[in-house]
């Protein structure tokens, strides 16, 4: 799990991707490295969530997609369903934008933290209750014994978000892709939250893929930043140089929308 | 909240009274038994307020004539008392299963309504579960097949199905099946000539089944799946539709691509997390179908001879027979009564958030 600082955990080289003869993505190339938070920032509709998507092999029907994404020493694109599925949740798990639609409603928590352990590491029920119990601790939901018994709507969007996070935390990804987790959450509750990835990409060693449109978020968590725009990514370095220094004008320009511009001063 | 040395029989009772769906559960099924008090009410009411007099209805000319013979007819049949007293009486003779005499057949109601209750039941319980098990299958296949070729096939047939009126397809299906191709049975439960088996549940597949008899059991069922069939068209159409449309919308719900996110197996996905949050909305529609498949009951009925319900209804109805109006009155209530029951309890089984909230 502690891969070197350097090695990529998982790399994505020339996607493509096309719905319904629509051209979506045109090349992404991306590295993703243990221990590091990648920001990917664009405005809606440059790709950004479906890039994500196409890692997990989870974008709609009609996609077409061409170009590699290599994970383990293997291409994610080619392999069979069967394969993909021992992939997802176990090795590379997902945060959805709402916390609010990505939990099933009528589920226990714990049902939902527990089920994919049974299909991924083959434990018991007991066995996955303790955990299920120390990884509500560890996404610091208060009360974890009992919050096992409870339903999402039960939660506020926050504790749900954590909730979502430790379900994907669950069977100890390397790779955690987190699609806007802080979008449809309230500005007091976000900064929680990206402490909170922060925190576990550098305990775990977590490779961290963060799609966010707002580069207040990416400025306060992301070690590296990439900007896409139009399908492709348009920029790509560590977050002080792209977001002090942005050599693409779509960069300066996203910059330049922000209200007050991301400071030295940022966690 | 924290265990105490009470008797365990005690701590468990009070724990199965604390868990959500119990109390749910209980709550529920007062709801249902004040109901059945109120339904006894308006059946009472309303055959009370119909036009038409009893007496005139039941009396023959001659008799009509003579103020001593109605006064005494009056007089047995309770009406000379006022209302509220007859519907107490009424009321007393429910709770010893009394539920009067028929002027018709001058049987006990009971009786008459133990051989025709039965016989509808039969009847629409086999169109219930043919319509939950092909609506149901065909709405979550068309879903899954989205835009192919079986979901339009599926959608078309769903569609004939809502539109067809059930009278004219039981005339249709009766004429064809039976007097042209000669592939069903005729009128009736069982072959004529053929002994009923004896009775233990009323449902003459079932009894067949308990007594062993193999003929009667396949005779009873060849003679159940025509007018079943017929009366069970309507809601299979509807609940493929409903089925279908159901299921696309939790398709698209975040939770399920959380799901194969996480890596679970497709039948896992399938049916934790698409059928069951489907199934909520498709329960409501079983439920109001399944009400309005009873009333298509009296038309089948009428078209392929079935003793049932629909039949002694209409019987009644057209001689003013006030007892047997409102003993059918009362069944029909209650089995809605239970049809809401069973619906609001699933609704409860399937969704925590109706009993926990």
């Amino acid at each position: 799990m502690t891969a070197e600082s350097g090695t990529a955990a998982l790399s994505i080289e020339g996607l493509r991707l096309s719905i319904g003869g629509h051209d979506v993505l045109h090349g992404v190339d991306l590295s993703l490295e243990a221990g590091r938070v990648h920001g990917l920032a664009g405005e809606s509709g440059s790709g950004k969530t479906m890039t994500g998507l196409a890692v997990l092999g989870l974008l709609p029907h009609g996609s077409r997609v061409s170009g590699r994404i290599a994970f383990g020493g293997r291409d994610l694109l080619g392999m069979p369903a069967r394969e993909l599925n021992q992939v997802r949740g176990a090795k590379i798990a997902m945060v959805f934008q709402d916390p609010a639609t990505s939990l099933h409603p009528m589920l226990t928590v714990e049902r939902q933290l527990t089920e994919h352990m049974g299909h991924h590491l083959g434990v018991g029920r007991k066995e996955a209750r303790e955990r299920a119990a120390g990884l509500l601790a560890k996404v610091r939901i208060p009360g974890p014994e009992e919050a096992l018994k409870r339903y999402p709507h039960q939660f506020s969007g926050g504790m749900r978000q954590r909730i979502a996070i430790a379900v994907a935390l669950a069977c100890e990804p390397e790779v955690l892709i987190a699609d806007e987790p802080t979008t449809a959450l309230d500005v007091t509750v976000q900064a929680g939250i990206l402490r909170l990835l922060r925190g576990l990409c550098d305990d775990l060693g977590l490779a961290v893929l963060l799609v966010t449109h707002d580069l207040g978020v990416m400025s306060a968590v992301a070690d590296e930043v990439s900007v896409m725009k139009d399908g492709l990514v348009v920029e790509t370095g560590p977050r002080g140089q792209v977001l002090r220094e942005p050599r693409h004008p779509y960069t300066r320009s996203l910059l330049d929308a922000l209200p007050v511009p991301p400071g030295e001063n940022s966690p | 909240m924290s265990p105490t040395s009470a008797p365990s029989s005690r701590r468990t009772r009070n724990r199965a009274l604390r868990s959500p769906l119990a109390r749910f559960l209980v709550r529920r099924i007062v709801t249902a038994l004040l109901l059945a008090v109120g339904i006894t009410l308006v059946t009472f009411v309303l055959t009370n307020l119909v036009p038409g007099d009893p007496v005139s209805a039941n009396l023959g000319q001659r008799a009509l004539g003579d103020p001593a013979i109605v006064a005494q007819w009056r007089a047995d049949h309770g009406l000379d008392r006022p209302l509220p007293q007859q519907y107490l009486m009424h009321l007393e003779g429910l709770l010893h299963g009394d539920l009067g005499t028929s002027q018709q057949s001058h049987r006990p109601v009971l009786d008459d309504l133990a051989e025709s209750v039965p016989a509808t039941l039969e009847l629409a319980g086999a169109a219930i579960l043919v319509s939950l098990i092909l609506g149901v299958g065909f709405g979550v296949i068309a879903a899954l097949r989205r835009d192919r070729l079986s979901d339009h096939v599926l959608r078309v047939l769903s569609l004939i199905g809502i539109s067809v009126p059930t009278f004219w397809l039981a005339l249709v299906a009766f004429y064809v099946f039976f007097f042209r191709l000669q592939v069903t049975p005729g009128s009736g439960r069982i072959d004529p000539g053929m002994t009923p088996p004896p009775q233990v549940t009323g449902l003459y597949t079932v009894d067949a089944l308990l007594s062993g008899r193999w003929d009667v059991f396949s005779s009873a069922v060849g003679h159940l799946a025509a007018p079943a069939l017929v009366l069970a068209l309507y809601t299979i159409g509807l609940l493929t539709r409903f089925t279908r449309s159901a299921v696309l919308e939790v398709l698209g719900q975040d939770y399920v691509r959380a799901a194969r996110a996480k890596g679970l197996p497709g039948r896992v996905v399938l049916f934790r997390y698409v059928l069951r949050p489907a199934l909520v909305p498709v329960i409501t529609v079983a439920g109001l179908a399944f009400g309005s498949l009873l009333s298509g009951t009296v038309l089948v009925e009428a078209v392929f001879a079935w003793p049932g319900v629909g039949q002694y209804a209409y019987k009644s109805a057209t001689t003013l027979d006030l007892p047997a109006i409102m003993g059918v009155g009362l069944v029909v209530g209650v089995v809605y009564l239970v049809i809401n029951l069973v619906v609001d309890v699933l609704y409860g089984v399937i969704d925590p958030r109706v009993r926990v909230s």
